[in-house]
């Protein structure tokens, strides 16, 4: 396989992972949601595996089966779960209208290209086009946590914003170090399980997901 | 000279084929829903039996309602004469590009919705309504979308764009999602509106020719079925350009032809699988349809500047 090849397969990847981050921004439904997540991140391990072949570095095919294995399969697994556990199958509520938060999106695409502009003139790497989708990942995925009331999509939010800034490590300095790489990861996985306790004990208090709830929570002075 | 043939036989092709297309697609939706189907030439009857039939009037109708049909039937004829669908030198096609091609259907749908309005009646007035938000929404993420493919061959004309040829590009993955979504809008299938039936509540199109009969119904109705073979038309000249004769010579019109053939009858099947795999919407969630649809062509608009 060609390296200009690979690179043109690398920004295919990359839109890729903005629709899916942009197919989050505006899916309503939670399993829809979850199903989406994981796509994004096998397109990120895809990417990485790419990255890591025409780079020429070994530890990123090992990042790319670790994205493989915990945002493919396990993050969603737990989040599955926790969704069946829950009982929460009503529709995610966003408080913006969905059009308008597709085009709050598109701006910040185009914010996040403007931004990128001088890094994409001075790094010589082949992958540095796609450092404005990256950005714009994270940023979406930000956008994903303002406009959405439950507590569930919100953190599929928060994931979704890590993702985008692992694709940013990936498509700007071919991947941090895998000492890093391997701490991320084990924190993402100790924040899901965080998330998970949390929620449960969210539910239990509240009766809901919903954040609103929680201005409830004022002390009896 | 023989451009010229060309150019007539390609609207020969247009307007004798419409109908078969329109049997195929039938006829593939009725077998994936297990019925039996009618023939493949059914419209071809259907429309005979409208034009031997009666045309009823309603007393106020004005010159809009009479002049309606024939305009239509001319513009969609006009557009599959700009279309390269045998071959990119067609003699027609330097007279309009792309943008005038949006425009003639443009054309056609204001009269359209003008003559729905005409008689007075409440349903063709709701009708014009809903096709006219349908449309508002539809035209700018259609136009998005062919800019985002002109760009990438710097020409908003259509011959240049198949004979530049498609490559393998985000933003034109992104253009083809959006089109695919707009050309369903567009022609009025499943998702937006169901070609099938007269229902008062759901219809959108139907609801604006209801009161046309006789031969003006007939000429809609083939419109209608020419807009579908130029949409399918159009999506495979724009995004898969392949087997479309660059020369106006005839001896490349038979291979032209039969690829056209088979992707009309591909794009048949996609369009059966998403009819079949979908509900249609509601009213009110078009909007969103129709705005991930102008979405996905802005993200390959900037996917071109940024990905490309």
């Amino acid at each position: 396989m060609n390296i200009q090849i690979a690179a043109q397969i690398n920004s295919f990847i990359a839109a890729f992972v903005l629709l899916a981050a942009f197919g989050m921004l505006v899916q309503k439904r939670i399993y829809s949601l979850i199903h989406l997540f994981a796509w994004q991140g096998l397109f990120l391990s895809i990417s990485t595996a790419i990255v890591g072949y025409v780079a020429n570095k070994h530890h990123l095919y090992i990042s790319s089966i670790l994205t493989l294995s915990l945002k493919v399969v396990l993050l969603p697994y737990i989040l599955h779960v926790l969704v069946v556990r829950l009982k929460i199958r009503k529709q995610a509520e966003t408080v913006l209208n969905i059009p308008l938060t597709m085009m709050i999106g598109i701006a910040l695409v185009i914010f996040s290209y403007h931004l990128t502009a001088p890094v994409r003139e001075l790094s010589t790497l082949i992958t540095r086009s796609t450092l404005a989708v990256a950005l714009a990942t994270v940023m979406i995925g930000l956008l994903m946590m303002i406009t959405r009331k439950h507590a569930v999509t919100q953190i599929i939010g928060f994931l979704a914003m890590e993702n985008g800034l692992f694709f940013a490590a990936t498509s700007a300095t071919y991947g941090m170090p895998l000492v890093v790489e391997l701490g991320v990861a084990l924190d993402v996985l100790i924040a899901a399980f965080i998330f998970g306790i949390f929620f449960f004990h969210i539910h239990s208090t509240f009766d809901s997901l919903d954040v609103k709830q929680m201005s409830r929570l004022k002390e009896d002075l | 000279m023989e451009g010229f043939l060309v150019q007539t036989l390609q609207i020969a092709v247009l307007i004798g084929l419409a109908p078969a297309l329109v049997g195929w697609v039938r006829m593939l939706k009725c077998w994936m829903q297990g019925r039996t189907s009618a023939s493949l030439f059914q419209p071809y009857l259907d429309l005979l039996k409208l034009f031997s039939k009666d045309i009823v009037l309603a007393e106020n109708a004005s010159w809009i309602f009479r002049f309606t049909p024939y305009l239509l039937f001319g513009t969609t004829v006009l557009a599959g004469a700009v279309i390269p669908m045998l071959s990119t030198d067609l003699p027609l096609a330097a007279t309009a590009d792309v943008i005038v091609l949006v425009g003639l259907f443009a054309i056609a749908r204001f009269f359209t919705a003008l003559a729905g309005m005409d008689i007075g009646t409440a349903f063709g007035g709701m009708g014009s309504s809903r096709e006219m938000t349908v449309a508002s929404l539809a035209e700018p993420a259609m136009l998005m979308a062919i800019f985002t493919v002109s760009l990438g061959c710097k020409s908003t004309s259509l011959s240049r764009i198949v004979e530049a040829g498609a490559l393998l590009k985000p933003s034109l993955a992104f253009a083809f999602l959006a089109f695919v979504l707009i050309a369903l809008a567009e022609t009025g299938r499943i998702p937006v509106d169901n070609p099938s039936t007269h229902l008062e509540l759901t219809m959108l199109h139907e609801a604006m020719i209801l009161e046309y009969s006789g031969r003006h119904l007939a000429l809609v109705e083939w419109a209608g079925m020419m807009k579908l073979f130029l949409f399918m038309a159009l999506l495979s000249a724009l995004f898969f350009p392949w087997g479309i004769a660059e020369t106006g010579k005839l001896s490349h019109i038979p291979i032209a032809g039969a690829v056209l053939l088979l992707k009309l009858a591909v794009s048949g099947m996609g369009l059966v699988l998403i009819e079949t795999g979908l509900a249609k919407m509601r009213l009110f969630r078009l909007t969103e349809f129709l705005g991930s649809a102008f979405l996905m062509a802005t993200l390959g608009m900037l996917s071109f500047f940024i990905l490309d």
